[in-house]
């Protein structure tokens, strides 16, 4: 029997070459005119103006510190899930306690405003 | 006719096998059959939506939408296809081209390596992977990177801005679908996707799951970078957010990830909460696997009404709604579901 792992990995490659081929067929076909204003950065029209890749905006890592936190929660949730009715009352207890900590946590954030959109 | 792909691909093995291929050998072979059999699926699903997309647009907004090219406008979608290929692909002045082309080519394999764990009909998954469900949400989290990819590389403001919004979107909203999917794992016990939805075999959970439904088929949405929560996109303000640099066929396969999402997600969402290839009402003479079709198509449906009736929403409306509202109302729902089941349990029903 060929192992789960090794289908995953077939339908990764074949996902990679189906769209690496597209591309490559199309750069097969396409016509090339290469034109100082075509290659412009598109801003409707104008010139653009100063460096794009610069640091910007804050609130958005604070977002993603927030679904760091909770995502790393999930892990921990999903095997209680699956477990969760062999497992009986006190573990129902102990992920209530454990959620009650997330909830006091995304409180917090709230009240600090990292949920604010500014 | 409910067995026809299952004894096919059965019949095609014992071909196989017959002619003295070795087990591992001949599994590979079936395997790459089933993926054939989801990428012509998939393509052909997105070449179909995109035109009935339009119509649908078309309808509701009091016009014909397409209908030029072959009967009813049917062959709009081939010929853009044509047209998307043969288009130059323009690389902007100062793109990081590595990264620039890299996305476009990598954006349709998270969604095709999430159809492995979709149960077409009974037996019809090309994998009975046992963590089904767990898969689905790690590897279409992906996607986000690969946007990201776009939205940097291009060197254009637009795309950056897009890219940010992507990232911030995708994440919030990954959430409130991951919580809500617990839900249903806490009653069915499995995270196999064929065994979920032999669980709904009495009631679909979509009765037991209301709220659940409701937030996995918003965050979907949002999911998808659909409107009403296309702010990546947001034709209107950022041109068109991480795409706004890329032409030909980088564009297209852009799009078609969108649809192969779309599709995804509501096979995901018919799995989860409709029951899947169940019958509802005994109406068993009709196949599976057509039941599993049609719910989707009812949920996609849902998915452009949705689009061309809302407008817009803003970008702190957005991020509110997923963590001020969404994300306490899932971990709400987690926290009634133990509950009832475990009253439900002790007084024995």
């Amino acid at each position: 029997m060929l192992p789960e792992g090794g289908v995953i990995l077939i339908f990764l490659i074949v996902g990679v070459v189906f769209g690496a081929g597209g591309l490559a067929a199309s750069f097969l076909i396409h016509p090339r005119r290469k034109n100082a204003v075509k290659e412009e950065p598109y801003e409707c029209g104008p010139p653009t103006q100063g460096p794009t890749w610069v640091r910007f905006r804050a609130q958005y890592f604070v977002y993603a510190l927030l679904f760091v936190i909770f995502d790393v929660e999930t892990i921990y949730l999903y095997p209680w899930a699956v477990k969760f009715n062999s497992l009986g009352l006190f573990a129902f207890i102990e992920m209530i306690i454990f959620l009650f900590i997330l909830v006091v946590g995304l409180w917090y954030a709230w009240k600090k405003g990292a949920l604010e959109w500014r | 006719m409910e067995n026809l792909f299952v004894n096919t691909a059965g019949s095609i093995r014992n071909i196989m096998e017959n002619s003295g291929l070795s087990p591992l050998l001949s599994d590979a072979v079936l395997v790459m059959f089933k993926l054939l059999a989801i990428l012509v699926f998939v393509l052909i699903n997105a070449l179909w939506l995109v035109y009935m997309e339009r119509k649908i647009a078309g309808y509701i907004q009091c016009r014909y939408g397409p209908n030029r090219v072959g009967p009813k406008g049917l062959l709009q979608t081939t010929a853009d296809i044509g047209k998307l290929i043969s288009k130059e692909i323009i690389i902007p002045r100062g793109a990081d081209k590595i990264l620039f082309l890299l996305s476009p080519a990598l954006i349709f394999a998270p969604p095709l390596m999430v159809f492995m764990v979709v149960p077409f009909g009974e037996n019809m998954a090309a994998v009975e992977l046992n963590i089904g469900v767990f898969y689905f949400l790690a590897v279409a989290s992906l996607s986000t990177v690969i946007f990201w990819m776009a939205g940097w590389a291009s060197n254009n403001k637009y795309s950056l801005l897009g890219g940010m919004r992507v990232v911030a979107q995708m994440i919030s909203y990954e959430l409130p679908m991951v919580l809500a999917i617990l839900g249903v794992v806490m009653i069915t016990g499995t995270l196999n996707m064929s065994e979920i939805i032999r669980a709904q075999e009495n009631t679909w959970f979509i009765f037991t799951q209301p709220v659940a439904f409701l937030i996995y088929f918003i965050a979907g949405v949002a999911e998808c970078n659909r409107a009403p929560f296309d702010l990546a996109e947001g034709e209107s303000e950022i041109v068109a957010g991480p795409f706004t640099e890329y032409s030909g066929m980088g564009f297209a396969m852009f799009f078609l990830a969108e649809y192969a999402n779309m599709v995804l997600v509501s096979f995901m969402a018919a799995t989860l909460f409709l029951g899947g290839w169940l019958a509802p009402f005994g109406l068993t003479f009709i196949p599976g696997w057509i039941w599993m079709l049609l719910k989707v198509y009812v949920l996609i449906f849902l998915f452009m009404w949705l689009r061309w009736t809302y407008p817009r929403i803003r970008v702190d409306q957005l991020m509110g709604f997923g963590w001020k509202v969404l994300v306490p109302l899932s971990l709400a729902n987690i926290f009634v579901t133990g509950v009832a089941i475990k009253v439900l349990d002790m007084i024995g029903w």
